[in-house]
């Protein structure tokens, strides 16, 4: 006959499970990746001609141009970086129809019917001696205009935040806002470095 | 009249710690599923800048990160303080970025190569002569899809 064995002693259990735990706690980076999201222009073809480039009128194209002592260029004018999305945000819309400004063309989007579609592209141009903090600060302003045209457009619309939209809901924003930041081929203009 | 007195002394009876193991258990799976061992070490300064637009990266298995910055001060001495690139342990030149990709393409299976996001993780005081060159390589390796790491920010001051 089998004696009824005697209890284990388990307490030491939480010393095994703490020890553990200590070493997860120590070793545990919890980062998240985050940043913004950008495709880059692919390579032209060797054979293609230079001067073969797509022809784009001058109202069309935003520049911006930033030196290397981080000032900032806007269509000719210095400018601020706080300033830069509302102007970005008024050539993307462009409600008085400035000639200065993008042109429209009626396009055919879902959900939207007939929208005038902004033609216009902003140029990012840098310099070399350009410092990345500053590179940074004029990308997220320029991403945040589009950004929040798309959210005007949601919420006039649909009467959602943009992020709370199904997703052929947001393509069709996405088509009637399209986002078009182009960066400039590099230029080497304040010295190397 | 009824008396109440205290009989002898008799102390509180001891706290059953018999449920701290599982309350220790609950945590350190916790810990355990939500760790990702630093698979890099860091070889330069590494501090991103920050934004309010930015958008979180899907899925990690695709994503190759290209470190770029000033050597740490322990490899200071070897390496210079002019910004260097990183990928994976040890500082590179701008020419084995391409042999790079097409390693990391190669890692991935054939499904998903097309959606190779490349991370460049820049510390905010560098220039952006290397950055550009950089973006360059990467447009020749056509590993388009970039994402410039930086921390979300509520208001950028």
């Amino acid at each position: 006959m089998a004696r009824p064995l005697g209890e284990i002693n388990a307490s030491s259990m939480a010393d095994i499970a703490f020890l553990l735990l200590i070493f997860f706690l120590v070793t545990t980076t919890m980062n998240v990746d985050t940043g913004l999201a950008r495709m880059l222009p692919p390579m032209p073809d060797k054979d293609q001609p230079i001067d073969d480039k797509v022809e784009v009128k001058q109202r069309n194209v935003f520049t911006v141009l930033v030196n290397k002592s981080d000032r900032l260029l806007v269509e000719g004018q210095p400018m601020d970086v706080s300033m830069l999305r509302d102007k970005a945000k008024e050539f993307v819309v462009n409600p008085k129809n400035d000639i200065n400004l993008s042109e429209n063309t009626p396009t055919e989007v879902d959900f939207f019917g007939i929208v005038n579609v902004s033609k216009g592209i902003i140029s990012l141009q840098n310099d070399r001696g350009t410092s990345y903090n500053m590179y940074m600060k004029v990308q997220n302003e320029l991403v945040a205009a589009y950004n929040e045209l798309r959210e005007d457009l949601a919420r006039n619309k649909f009467g959602k935040a943009y992020k709370d939209l199904p997703e052929d809901q947001q393509k069709g924003i996405q088509k009637a806002i399209p986002m078009r930041i182009s960066e400039a081929e590099p230029k080497s203009i304040g010295g190397k470095n | 009249m009824a008396k109440f007195e205290r009989k002898g002394k008799k102390g509180m009876p001891a706290i059953s710690t018999a449920s701290l193991p599982d309350i220790v258990f609950m945590l350190l799976f916790f810990f355990m599923v939500s760790t990702t061992m630093r698979d890099t070490e860091l070889l330069v300064r590494n501090r991103i800048p920050s934004a309010t637009e930015i958008v979180k990266i899907e899925k990690k298995s695709l994503v190759s990160y290209i470190f770029i910055g000033t050597p740490t001060s322990k490899y200071q001495k070897l390496y210079g303080t002019e910004p260097r690139i990183q990928l994976n342990d040890s500082f590179k030149s701008l020419d084995a970025i391409r042999d790079f990709i097409s390693s990391e393409r190669d890692a991935m299976n054939e499904y998903d190569r097309a959606f190779l996001t490349v991370s460049l993780k820049i510390d905010e005081d560098t220039r952006m002569g290397v950055v550009t060159d950089v973006k360059q390589e990467l447009r020749k390796a056509s590993a388009l899809k970039i994402s410039y790491a930086a921390k979300r920010v509520e208001k950028i001051e």
